[in-house]
């Protein structure tokens, strides 16, 4: 009887989380209230909402070589076969961003992109979409991107879900950009209040820290933009850190990275990565567990269990199937 | 005589340090290189006009500070130019923002403002 949904937030994103990004599961309508509203959602999307499980991943920069993590791809590769591994298979997999490593070397950051893209096509799902990171889009615009991918900001609908892939990396400076935000306006359009929506993005789009560069100049237009909406989720990447920010109608999360993790800014004084431990090689890049739990006054309380991506005790497919227990919502 | 050499060792500085009337802006130049800026603190004081240069020795460098209203893009050719008068003491980090490659997301410099 515990954890009935909200009847006014019928379709929540709640995850379990999947350390290199997240496995997320969207929970089912529940009351009278929310078979109206899925309904008139079933009208906008032009598809009955129903459950499914997606899966976030989150920069791993292909290409990338250094001290903070001497093993290149592993963690990310390891993640597409974790995924591939999962009892439930899950719809989607959102990528947001640092998909590869710039280089400047002729061809050289091209083979990086194509590299990212051979091993993300070991993955067994339905459908992959994709944002770019400065690194993947920073030094060309996003022209090299556009050439593997296709368009940088796009939308599209799921099962009653509506996902607005952002792009917030490929001007010239750190924003979504007025053309974008207006695009973003007019996509907006036709969804009742109630629809739930789903923005991946590289960039936060607040202010997490932004002498870090850990934010979107222009994130508070585009909040402005999707406050009207009662259940928007925000999932975003470039920390190479969980964090959950919850502010207006949206919870922003951030996924970790499939190459190195960054410290905590409270308690560190330099944006330097966590150093690389042999012995525990992918420690703050494995599995993170977020168990949802209802609060009072009809929001979500988080609690993030620490857990590795290695073959210990709840990792692995064995990790994942205890993982994969009944959602609470 | 040694304490007359002591006094004006002591007041040059001072001097120096004093501006002749408080409205006249104080020039600081910056340099911008991949992935450094030059100097990496400069001290300002508050309620004082200072016009900060910014130059770019390679590429494209971006140069943001939100609370002191600070967003300029300096390119080889093409300095930036910016006036501000800092109101409030604290240490203000600036960050470039315009991506200009590997080492760019640790690129940055600190206004201190006394
Ligand atoms: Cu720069």
């Amino acid at each position: 009887m515990r954890d009935r949904i909200d009847r006014r937030t019928f379709l929540r994103i709640a995850g379990l989380s999947l350390g290199a990004g997240a496995l997320y599961r969207v929970g089912a309508f529940a009351g009278a209230e929310g078979q109206d509203a899925a309904r008139a959602l079933g009208r906008a999307t032009g598809e009955a909402p129903a459950p499914f499980t997606f899966v976030q991943l989150s920069d791993p920069h292909v290409g990338f070589s250094g001290p903070p993590n001497p093993t290149g791809t592993q963690a990310f590769e390891r993640a597409v076969a974790e995924i591939n591994a999962l009892p439930q298979r899950p719809d989607l997999v959102l990528f947001t961003g640092d998909l590869s490593h710039e280089s400047e070397k002729p061809g050289e950051h091209a083979a990086r992109m194509a590299r990212f893209r051979e091993i993300a096509g070991r993955l067994r799902v339905p459908a992959m979409h994709a944002v770019p990171g400065e690194h993947d889009a920073g030094l060309d615009g996003g022209a090299l991107f556009r050439s593997f991918f296709g368009e940088t900001s796009y939308s599209f609908d799921h099962k009653g879900v509506h996902f607005v892939a952002l792009d917030n990396v490929s001007r010239a400076k750190p924003e979504v950009g007025p053309e974008r935000r207006d695009w973003l306006r007019r996509d907006l359009a036709r969804f009742p209040r109630t629809a739930p929506i789903v923005v991946f993005t590289h960039r936060p789009l607040f202010d997490l820290r932004p002498d870090w560069e850990w934010f979107t100049r222009d994130g508070d237009q585009v909040m402005a933009l999707l406050e009207p909406f009662e259940n928007v989720t925000v999932l975003y990447g470039h920390i190479h850190r969980e964090d959950v920010h919850r502010a207006g109608h949206a919870t922003h999360y951030a996924a970790r990275s499939l190459i190195f993790a960054f410290p905590d800014p409270a308690t560190t004084p330099e944006k330097k990565p966590i150093p690389f431990d042999p012995a525990r090689p992918f420690r703050n890049l494995g599995l993170r567990r977020l168990d949802a739990r209802r609060e009072g006054g009809g929001g979500l309380a988080i609690a993030p269990t620490e857990v590795e991506l290695t073959l210990r005790k709840l990792s692995g497919t064995e990790g994942f199937a205890q993982l994969l227990r009944p959602s609470s919502l | 005589m040694r304490p007359a050499l002591f006094a004006a060792a002591v007041a040059l500085p001072l001097l120096a340090a004093a501006p002749a009337r408080a409205a006249d802006p104080v020039t600081v130049t910056i340099v911008a290189k991949r992935f450094e800026f030059t100097p990496k603190e400069v001290r300002l004081k508050a309620g004082q006009p200072v016009r900060i240069v910014l130059r770019s020795e390679d590429v494209t460098h971006g140069f943001f500070q939100r609370e002191l209203g600070i967003d300029a893009e300096a390119t080889k050719e093409t300095p930036a130019e910016i006036t501000l008068t800092p109101a409030k003491p604290g240490r203000y980090v600036t960050i470039c923002d315009h991506f200009c490659g590997s080492g760019h997301g640790n690129m940055k410099m600190t206004f201190v403002v006394e």
